[in-house]
């Protein structure tokens, strides 16, 4: 990308002005985060020193009792984001190949267009959907049938069929991160070079051998990269996934069973927290998934910019 | 001619798989046209004019509206705007004219990480720094909590649309003697304005619909209020109460706040695509 001319020290006082407040602009971003990291784990203090690593593991989540432990949260988000990425990854990478090698121009600019707007509702938007229209849908046309033909025999499909459960929050989170996914994926599918694709046409590749032999290998870390920014976008959703997961803290094998997520306990207990402790053992799960979805995003970053940076020079 | 076993697998395997793509395209399309049904079949029949001018009704009585919600989505959109937007605009020029600086990669890169932090836990910051220090909630700091989630968005919009003006015409504005910061607030930026107002527009629209933030912030208020000293509502949160809610007429009131926060995304996301286009930007 051709950048403009640097910010130089010299030239004449107003631009030296200018200058040092571009720059203090720019410092505002990383001063904020700092000043975040420092916010929470500052908060998060009084629960780290009491309960140090056991809160990683405990189960045990009783406020009136004093006792706190994080590991029902820490599981239902990685179970309700890996789900979500199971039924997303496939579908938004099979639109992306769709709409980058197959569709007409009549067909792909309308389909992308509709993924576009599924990104822009509104998550307490598709929590309402979900809580009125999905979660009862899943229970009679999917968990039902599932029990009925199953009985406990396995145990991700044990048990009563609720509706609200970790699978209705891994559904709901699959929709969601789906436009994501496949918006990255098309952009790094996009800039294979056409001398590539086409050269495996030319040498009699059908259409699918060209992409799966060709395009897909070249764009891989781009498209691993969309999918962790999918999944930083999963482990960090709040009001969607808290209106139908079912909000239990318990860590259950069945998908049928509710589940609770980190995110989703800040926004049910935040505010009631009913003592010191009980507010710093939330901050620390603020702090947690701050953690794990600023890992997540930043080894996104780094491999989607591998890819485009590839095309800036092909 | 004929064509060999093999060759008609690969032809086989050629449309089976080029198919399934194109049901992958389909099954995504699908839950939103099925969003889109149940808003405008349940949304449309609670809709009406006191939805817009009166306040929630207690539970139990007939009618009342969202005015106050509505009101508040505003005054909150506006707090944030008025405190994000000099920042990420400011931001975001420094990315542009500092370009391949290691400081201005640094910012850029915790820009690019900022736009993923869970809005919950932004919302959770803003409360143990504004409201702890201000003693109690506010719309001020709902408005901070939605600045931090739109100051990532614009500045890296920004940024792209000041890259996407032609270099000559900053080197004109220099050759002709202007100084630096007037090239760039006197030729620059006014060239890149549309791509940096259509930048703008979506992330206003998304920083309305968004929930989390306020939670612990403006955290909501039954009233009239336009204070930025007081507890204020959001579309958002009155929809988040709603629907959690045990009572029917509340959640009709749901979907009907829901369509309305949907038809402005959307509207707003549809000007930002085809009314403010940047000559820059090709497409």
């Amino acid at each position: 990308m051709p950048r403009l001319l640097p910010v130089r020290a010299g030239g004449n006082l107003a631009d030296r002005v200018y200058g040092a407040v571009l720059v203090m602009f720019g410092l505002v971003i990383p001063g904020l985060f700092v000043f975040i990291v420092l916010q929470i784990g500052e908060s998060a203090l009084p629960a780290i020193r009491e309960f140090g690593w056991s809160f990683l593991i405990s189960s045990e989540w009783d406020p009136v009792a004093g006792e706190f432990g994080a590991l029902p949260f820490i599981y239902g988000t990685i179970v309700s984001s890996v789900l979500a990425l199971v039924l997303a990854v496939p579908l938004a990478v099979g639109l992306a190949i769709f709409l980058t090698e197959l569709a007409p121009r009549w067909l792909a600019g309308p389909v992308g267009f509709a993924t576009e707007l599924l990104a822009a509702i509104p998550s307490v938007v598709y929590g309402l959907w979900g809580i009125f229209v999905l979660v009862p849908w899943l229970r009679d046309a999917v968990q039902r049938p599932i029990s009925d033909a199953l009985g406990d025999s396995i145990a991700i499909f044990s048990g009563p069929a609720y509706g609200s459960s970790m699978m209705a929050g891994g559904v709901i989170l699959a929709i969601m991160i789906i436009p994501f996914i496949s918006a990255v994926s098309r952009e790094v599918l996009a800039a294979v070079p056409a001398e590539q694709s086409q050269a495996a046409l030319a040498l009699g590749a059908t259409r699918w051998e060209m992409t799966w032999q060709v395009a897909l290998p070249y764009a891989l870390p781009g498209i691993i990269g969309a999918v962790i920014l999918g999944l930083g976008r999963a482990l960090g959703e709040t009001m969607a996934i808290t209106m139908v997961i079912g909000n239990r803290p318990e860590v259950a094998v069945s998908l049928f069973a509710p589940g609770y997520t980190m995110a989703s306990v800040l926004a049910n207990e935040f505010a009631e927290a009913s003592s010191e402790l009980n507010l710093a053992a939330l901050m620390e799960i603020a702090l947690i998934l701050f953690g794990i979805t600023i890992l997540a995003n930043a080894i996104a970053r780094v491999l989607v910019w591998r890819v485009r940076s590839k095309r800036g020079r092909a | 001619m004929s064509i060999s076993l093999r060759d008609r697998r690969r032809r086989a395997l050629n449309v089976v798989m080029l198919g399934l793509t194109g049901v992958a395209a389909l099954l995504t399309v699908v839950p939103l046209l099925l969003i889109f049904f149940y808003l405008i079949r349940a949304g449309f029949s609670a809709l009406d004019m006191d939805f817009f001018t009166r306040l929630p009704a207690p539970v139990g009585e007939e009618g009342g509206g969202m005015g106050n919600a509505l009101l508040g989505t505003i005054v909150l959109v506006a707090t944030a705007g008025a405190i994000g937007l000099p920042i990420a605009i400011g931001a975001g020029v420094y990315l542009a004219e500092a370009g391949s600086s290691r400081l201005a990669g640094v910012v850029r890169f915790i820009a690019d990480v900022m736009n993923g932090i869970p809005s919950i836990v932004v919302g959770i910051f803003v409360w143990a720094s504004v409201v702890v220090t201000m003693g109690h909630f506010s719309a001020f700091a709902g408005g901070v909590a939605l600045a931090i989630m739109l100051i990532p968005m614009v500045t890296r919009t920004t940024e792209e649309m000041i890259l996407l003006v032609p270099p000559e015409l900053r080197a004109g504005g220099l050759a002709l003697g202007f100084t630096r910061w007037r090239t760039t607030i006197g030729i620059v930026l006014p060239a890149a304005r549309s791509g940096i107002m259509t930048g703008v527009l979506v992330a206003l629209a998304r920083i309305a619909g968004e929930t989390a933030p306020l939670l612990f912030t403006a955290f909501g208020n039954p009233f009239w209020q336009w204070s930025l000293n007081a507890p204020i509502s959001a579309l958002p949160l009155q929809i988040f109460h709603y629907a959690i809610s045990p009572y029917e007429e509340w959640h009709d009131l749901a979907w009907a706040g829901s369509l309305v926060l949907i038809a402005f995304v959307l509207a707003v996301s549809l000007a930002a695509r085809f009314l403010i286009r940047s000559p820059y930007k090709n497409g």
